[in-house]
């Protein structure tokens, strides 16, 4: 006899498939923009890049336009304990009780590409639960609320430009972007540096994740640089005996992209 | 890594939930509603069919009306006595963004003033950095504003409206706001 596991949701006809979009995937990579690109050097991620659907008619067409910063973009707002309760780094004491799921430390440090820290700066993260489902109305996912987590956190980054939060290893998601698609685990980080040229706004994966590679979102980024610039890597020294698996992601903020376009991406990216 | 630099972390989009994590009282007053010298800057953000998008997310970071960059903490709780210069808007079911604030003043001699502005919307994978300049001398003597075409020129201009300013933003198509990257 067979075990019943339900057949999951059935799609319009036309609908890619994970096949169909991961040849296109694969296509893009292939093909992908180089460093002679204009629009390459501005951003690392592609803006204009079909496989996540939604982006279609949601990027600029022409290239961004060049300019100096002026002051006001030289400088970043100013945020301090004023503004983020010191309690909101751990997104598992948010509510009465513990929430589900796997206990996880994320800490690391953010710098500018000179290494520079962003000192006292706000880091914003929000994420799914354990079961991969977000605490909002629009969400559709067919998985429990954790009534003792609410996904989101906040810090102020310290004289270092170090943070860390305490919270549940996020779950996978569904999501409608082709049939049977599926969101890598993450974290959405928001982030200032010190400069507001700096601001930026990314998600953290975890190692390892069988989905980064069949995720459009993920692989909007065609350098693996740029995609290992976004996984975190275990660390053993930041887990905590009998309390917590540890993770490090430093966040390096790019103000300049053209700086970033003449120095980083160097010819040894093509490859 | 080359030349010393360290490789950039890469942009990922705020996705769907961006409210979940990003949201906060008051966060579109970068000064109380209704204050002295108080105005509201308020527009839509479209998409390149023209539709409104109304998951997007509008950051505008400003010197005070003097022209003096906010330096004091206070960017989510706001102080009574002081100006934090920063302010956030999601946009709404019809893909409208506001906020009350003042006229940014002037920071650089020969330079039109202006809101120095962010946008973040689910099915944009990357920041678009952008500016709201205000109409008048000053803009139309801008040496930047100067170096685009009118068409382009007119996408960072907002419009005089009652009580303030209306500037649309359109992510793509025809009247494709003009986006920035940084020397």
């Amino acid at each position: 006899m067979q075990n019943d596991i339900p057949k999951g949701m059935t799609y319009p006809p036309g609908t890619p498939t994970q096949a169909d979009m991961s040849a296109e995937i694969a296509d893009i990579r292939e093909n992908r923009p180089t460093s002679s690109d204009p629009n390459w050097g501005a951003h690392r991620t592609l803006i204009d890049y079909p496989p996540y659907r939604s982006s279609i008619l949601r990027h600029p067409s022409a290239n961004l336009e060049l300019v100096d910063p002026e002051t006001i973009e030289l400088h970043s707002p100013a945020f301090g304990h004023r503004d983020v309760h010191w309690t909101e780094y751990d997104l598992t004491q948010q509510v009465n009780g513990e929430p589900q799921g796997e206990r996880i430390v994320v800490t690391g440090r953010v710098t500018d590409a000179d290494g520079r820290p962003a000192r006292h700066q706000l880091l914003e993260i929000w994420q799914a639960n354990a079961g991969g489902r977000y605490r909002q109305k629009k969400e559709r996912h067919p998985a429990p609320l954790d009534p003792n987590f609410n996904g989101v956190g906040r810090t102020i980054t310290n004289e270092n430009g170090e943070y860390t939060f305490v919270t549940i290893k996020p779950g996978p998601y569904p999501w409608g972007n082709h049939q049977n698609a599926w969101r890598p685990a993450h974290i959405h980080f928001s982030v200032f540096g010190n400069q507001f040229t700096e601001r930026m706004v990314t998600q953290m994966y975890f190692p390892g994740d069988p989905l980064m590679p069949l995720d459009p979102i993920f692989q909007s980024i065609t350098s693996e640089k740029g995609q290992k610039s976004l996984i975190a890597d275990y660390d053993h020294d930041v887990t905590v005996p009998d309390w917590a698996l540890g993770y490090r992601w430093n966040i390096v903020l790019n103000g300049s992209n053209r700086t970033w376009f003449e120095s980083v991406d160097g010819p040894e990216e093509e490859h | 890594m080359t030349n010393g630099k360290l490789y950039p972390t890469a942009d990922q989009t705020v996705g769907p939930y961006y409210a979940i994590g990003m949201s906060y009282d008051g966060m579109e007053e970068v000064v109380p509603h209704g204050s002295v010298g108080s105005i509201t800057l308020t527009g839509y953000v479209y998409d390149g069919n023209g539709a409104p998008v109304n998951d997007a997310v509008v950051e505008i970071w400003q010197p005070d009306a003097q022209g003096n960059i906010p330096q004091e903490s206070g960017g989510i709780v706001r102080k009574v006595d002081s100006f934090s210069g920063f302010g956030r808007s999601g946009s709404d079911d019809e893909g409208r963004y506001q906020f009350t604030t003042v006229l940014p003043g002037a920071t650089e001699e020969g330079k039109a003033p202006f809101f120095a502005v962010i946008v973040f919307a689910r099915g944009l994978l990357a920041r678009l950095h952008t500016r709201i300049y205000l109409p008048g001398p000053a803009t139309d003597a801008d040496p930047f504003l100067q170096r685009l075409e009118p068409a382009r020129r007119a996408t960072l201009i907002a419009t005089p409206v009652e009580g303030g300013f209306r500037h649309d933003i359109h992510l793509q198509g025809e009247k494709e706001t003009v986006f920035l990257a940084f020397n």
